[in-house]
């Protein structure tokens, strides 16, 4: 049915699997050699080294979508910051945006950079129970752009999650970019040693947005991450003049309620538009 | 080097749609573009090269179409009977439309390199090639695709809220980097007016692509308003230029597309 396409559109079998390079999947990828020598494959002494350090980890959630601008770092930041009114408990924010990094900005932590110790980099602490790593903490002006193909931003995530000290953390949130690529495979992979509680998606109500989520929902199934729930944003805005209510991005599909119904995952709640969040 | 016989001969003018940030309206200004093009009697493609979020098909009620092959490589999906607009997208190439496509780079690259060089646009007046957010795999391996066939340039499209801005200042980078031509920026969801009482409220704050643009030196394209019917259109394929030219983002849209207009007809530099 489809066209003669040069890449198979089933998908990567993972640069570790022992399918790697040999599956149909492989048909075409320009990586298919290199994948097939075992060039690609997780070392396992570095496995060892991740697991040592996400082993200080107890509850680990992240924040996916497939689509952009729907408010995954919004919820991120807000999330970390609720969790961490309970002093005692230590939270971190992690954000693999490595194109798009949101979570300096929204965190008040812009022009912060990261500073390395004996026992590797160390967070940049918001508060004294919140720390929160980026790649925005990397770069010296704000033109700067991270202008990298997939395995270069893995490689960057790896060190996210083996050289930053984080010490002791309750929870860490990982804040994510659009999508269902590299940063979602690799981070998948490499928290595959600590305990992942799942994913919160987030989505807004219109079906332009559904329609990516939907596709979010079978990466977290294929991947086996628990899906937590849905967040449906920017739903509805109330005249702050007039107090009647705008559907600007209108659910004609019948938002995420309706999508949550069809693919048996919670509905957490929506949130409204509001000014004082933008 | 580009030959009589390439998939992109026939193409006089190729323009991009780029923000560093997800969710501004890319899709959304590259399908407006689109049909006011069309309106001033242009044959146009939209070539869309979010291989995860594929938004193009859905935009033109066409979601459920297929690809076909031809003897010079795939035939793009026409919009309608009058063939002005056509299509690529790896939505029409999906099975199930609610299927991941969970790829890494390297593939995302050889697909791309494939949607440049092998769908047989025919004559075009324009190809808008819309992009998913960031400047990574996808974005690279378009720009150097497309090189050879010199493009006009590329729109940048921001929302007001230096969030946004922020990630589009890096696109501008980007643009730098690759040698490619900024024609402007747009900020879109750049204030919204209450359908009830005509108040203004700024959702996503206000001025930073206008910043943003006088500050990089590029022109400024105009803010686009947050219009319900623009939401509504894009979400049942309609076409929001015909349908709608007294709603609230019409103009702001008319006026892109006489700028974009007007850069192709200027002589090359």
């Amino acid at each position: 049915r489809a066209p003669a396409l040069g890449v198979s559109l089933a998908e990567c079998p993972g640069t570790s699997s022992a399918h790697a390079g040999r599956a149909a999947a492989c048909q075409g990828c320009p990586n298919q050699k290199l994948c097939a020598a075992g060039a690609a494959a997780t070392n396992p002494a570095e496995a060892a080294e991740l697991r040592e350090r996400l082993r200080s980890v107890k509850h680990t959630v992240l924040v996916l979508s497939g689509k952009g601008g729907v408010g995954k770092s919004t919820f991120s930041a807000l999330l970390a910051h609720g969790l961490a009114t309970d002093e005692t408990k230590q939270v971190a924010l992690l954000d693999i945006d490595i194109c798009g990094p949101s979570i300096p900005k929204m965190m008040g932590l812009e022009g912060e950079q990261v500073h390395q110790s004996g026992s590797g980099w160390s967070p940049v602490y918001v508060e004294e129970n919140l720390g929160v790593m980026s790649v925005g903490f990397l770069l010296s002006s704000p033109d700067d752009a991270v202008i990298w193909r997939g395995p270069k931003k893995n490689g960057l995530i790896k060190q996210f999650l083996r050289d930053v000290d984080w010490g002791e953390i309750d929870y860490l949130i990982v804040d994510t970019p659009p999508g269902t690529s590299d940063e979602h495979l690799s981070i998948v992979q490499y928290l595959g040693a600590a305990h992942v509680d799942g994913a919160v998606i987030i989505t807004t109500p219109q079906e332009v947005s559904l329609q990516d989520v939907r596709k979010e929902i079978n990466f977290c199934r294929k991947v086996k991450l628990p899906v937590i729930g849905v967040v449906e944003n920017m739903s509805g805005f109330i005249c702050p003049k007039c107090r009647n209510e705008s559907q600007i991005f209108p659910p004609t599909t019948g938002g995420a309620e309706m999508m949550c119904q069809n693919l048996n995952v919670s509905l957490l709640g929506k949130v409204p538009l509001d000014p004082q969040i933008g | 080097l580009p030959t009589e016989r390439s998939n992109l001969a026939g193409v006089r003018h190729i323009v991009l749609v780029l923000s560093g940030k997800g969710g501004v309206g890319k899709s959304t200004i590259s399908t407006e573009l689109a049909l006011s093009l069309r309106h001033s009697g242009k044959k146009v493609g939209i070539l869309d090269v979010d291989l995860c979020g594929p938004s193009i098909p859905r935009m033109f009620r066409v979601q459920n179409s297929d690809v076909h092959q031809c003897d010079s490589g795939w035939v793009p999906v026409f919009v309608d009977q009058d063939k002005s607009i056509s299509l690529m997208s790896i939505g029409f190439l999906l099975e199930k439309p609610d299927d991941a496509v969970v790829w890494r780079g390297p593939k995302k690259n050889a697909l791309i390199k494939q949607f440049v060089d092998d769908v047989a646009w025919g004559d075009l007046d324009f190809l808008i090639v819309d992009t998913p957010p960031g400047t990574s795999d996808e974005h690279i391996s378009t720009v150097e695709a497309l090189r050879p066939y010199k493009p006009l340039g590329a729109i940048l499209v921001t929302t007001p809220q230096a969030v946004s801005v922020g990630d589009v200042r890096r696109e501008l980078t980007f643009c730098k980097k690759t040698g490619l031509r900024v024609l402007g920026i747009v900020e879109n969801m750049s204030g919204f007016v209450c359908p009830h009482c005509s108040e203004c409220t700024n959702i996503f704050s206000k001025g930073g692509g206008e910043e943003l643009a006088k500050h990089a030196g590029v022109t400024f394209l105009g803010c686009v308003p947050l219009d319900p019917q623009l939401s509504q259109s894009l979400e049942e394929g309609r076409d929001f230029i015909q349908e709608f030219p007294k709603s609230s983002a019409f103009p702001a849209l008319a006026r892109i597309a006489q700028h974009i207009l007007d850069s192709s007809s200027q002589p090359s530099s």
